[in-house]
């Protein structure tokens, strides 16, 4: 299988001294998906930003498609790598749905006539077509998710990195989210604590935990092993264990 | 929080004043309030010719006159301001209900309100006819520097998430018991101000990091959609053009 992202030993710390990330390794094949698992402040949220830049790690290595994260290739590595943001109100931050869907790729240099088209794409890929005049604050939760995902999906990005996806979410909005992940063909790492959504999602989890990963297997082998899980602060709902 | 949210300030119809291109819209107004505010305030008519052409765009873009009057509620502080003039105003040359007033503060009264409410008017009118959003669009297409549009289109979007947040927060305290009638209660109102600021000033980090994550490098991206045709700016300026004509001949007779 072909890697879309590699990252190799990648070590950051806090402004203040306090260390995120002690070491971290993850490969993502092509298309895969793949959950990563841990307690709060095991460093997930800090990994998910060093994948495209927006913190740069003191050592170690970012690759995507083969491209390594430096200076030079950060506008190209933000393009390929599309983050959403664990809260759709720090993502969606133009007056109006299709301005904000048509952001990135106007960033990325599309002309102001294919910009309709695109966004019209991304917001069929979520089920969200029609909402293209409506202002992000008069949206409800699931609608403002998913609006949230099409603003990377619009930029054609090869991997998805999404942070804490169904917080916040009603089942609904959540089984909806479900059936837009898994009709996306591009690489997916998947930050959550919903284990039974990883479940559905993600052939292959990892478990982070002090800014390591700590575990990595097939999902149900690293969902099934209650004392691993304990050990990390994990739970599965009690009926599914 | 939440879906629903009625807009405040625009009424949802289908007039010709709705349909206009809104940077001709915006441009209008702003020659409008110019005129207005260039009249000389002793040329009375000419204040009476400025109510008169509001009214007609009221009427042609059917906004009710409820709706107008009950956003001018924004101005009664000038409003106020204004009243106690003609009683503090130089030199108490006239008389009114057994009380000394100044006629250069009743004409500094009048200028005030006549002004204050014919501009107010015109602005409620905009924002009746035309979505925030289009007026951001308007303001672009004006060739407003985009800092400036983007400033504005952040504050709108982010005003109701604000209040919203102090809203969560209020709710927070009235629960723990906190029901303030005194002054030296207030201290929890002014830290709340600071946990505000820094929770906005926090957001604004992450919002910036969600624009580069997204290929932002410095400037907003260009603004879609049609543009304003000849015809549509022959039509706005007709409103301007008559108020401006006014206001140049008042500035000449008076």
């Amino acid at each position: 299988m072909n890697t879309t992202l590699r990252v190799r030993d990648i070590h950051y710390s806090y402004p203040d001294g306090r260390e995120a990330l002690a070491g971290v390794n993850l490969d993502v094949g092509q298309g895969e998906r793949i959950a990563i698992l841990g307690p709060n402040g095991a460093g997930k949220t800090t990994l998910a930003h060093h994948l495209n830049g927006i913190r740069r790690a003191d050592e170690g290595l970012v690759e995507v498609d083969g491209i390594e994260l430096d200076d030079s290739t950060i506008a190209a590595i933000r393009r390929k790598v599309g983050l959403v943001f664990q809260n759709p109100d720090d993502q969606l931050f133009m007056p109006t749905v299709e301005q904000d869907v048509g952001f990135g790729p106007a960033n990325l240099g599309a002309a102001v006539e294919e910009l309709p088209a695109i966004v019209a794409d991304a917001l069929a890929m979520v089920g969200a077509s029609g909402l293209e005049r409506r202002v992000p604050h008069h949206l409800s939760g699931g609608e403002r998710r998913r609006i949230a995902l099409a603003t990377v999906l619009s930029m054609s990005p090869a991997i998805l990195v999404l942070d804490e996806p169904t917080s916040g979410l009603d089942p609904g909005g959540r089984r909806d989210l479900i059936e837009v992940l898994s009709e996306l063909e591009m690489a997916q790492v998947i930050i959550t604590h919903d284990l039974p959504f990883a479940l559905e999602l993600c052939p292959r989890a990892v478990i982070m935990d002090g800014g390591q990963i700590v575990a990595e297997g097939k999902t149900t082998e690293i969902l099934s092993d209650t004392e691993l899980l304990g050990r990390h602060r994990l739970e599965m709902p009690y009926r599914l264990r | 929080m939440g879906a629903g949210h009625g807009h405040a300030l625009y009424v949802h119809e289908h007039s010709p004043i709705h349909r206009i291109a809104p940077e001709t819209k915006v441009l209008a107004v702003l020659l409008f309030v110019v005129a207005v505010a260039i009249t000389p305030r002793e040329a009375v008519w000419a204040f009476g010719i400025y109510a008169v052409i509001e009214l007609v765009a009221m009427r042609v873009a059917r906004i009710p006159a409820s709706f107008v009057l009950s956003r001018l509620v924004a101005v009664i502080p000038f409003v106020i301001f204004a009243l106690f003039l003609p009683f503090v105003g130089q030199g108490k040359d006239e008389e009114f209900l057994g009380l000394a007033i100044s006629s250069a503060g009743v004409w500094a009264m009048w200028n005030i309100l006549a002004k204050a409410l014919l501009g107010a008017t015109a602005s409620i009118l905009l924002a009746a006819t035309t979505e925030t959003p289009d007026i951001l669009k308007g303001f672009s297409r004006l060739k407003v520097p985009g800092v400036i549009t983007a400033i504005a289109s952040f504050m709108i979007r982010y005003l109701e998430v604000i209040a919203g947040e102090l809203g969560r927060m209020r709710t927070a305290m009235t629960a723990r018991g906190y029901d303030p009638r005194w002054l030296w209660q207030a201290r929890p109102i002014a830290s709340s101000a600071g946990t505000l600021f820094i929770r906005s000033y926090e957001r604004g980090e992450r919002i910036y990091e969600a624009m580069l994550s997204r290929g932002y490098a410095g400037s907003m991206p260009h603004v879609s959609g049609e543009t304003a045709t000849p015809r549509q700016w022959i039509a706005a300026m007709i409103a301007p053009a008559i108020a401006l004509v006014v206001a140049a001949t008042a500035l000449v007779i008076v």
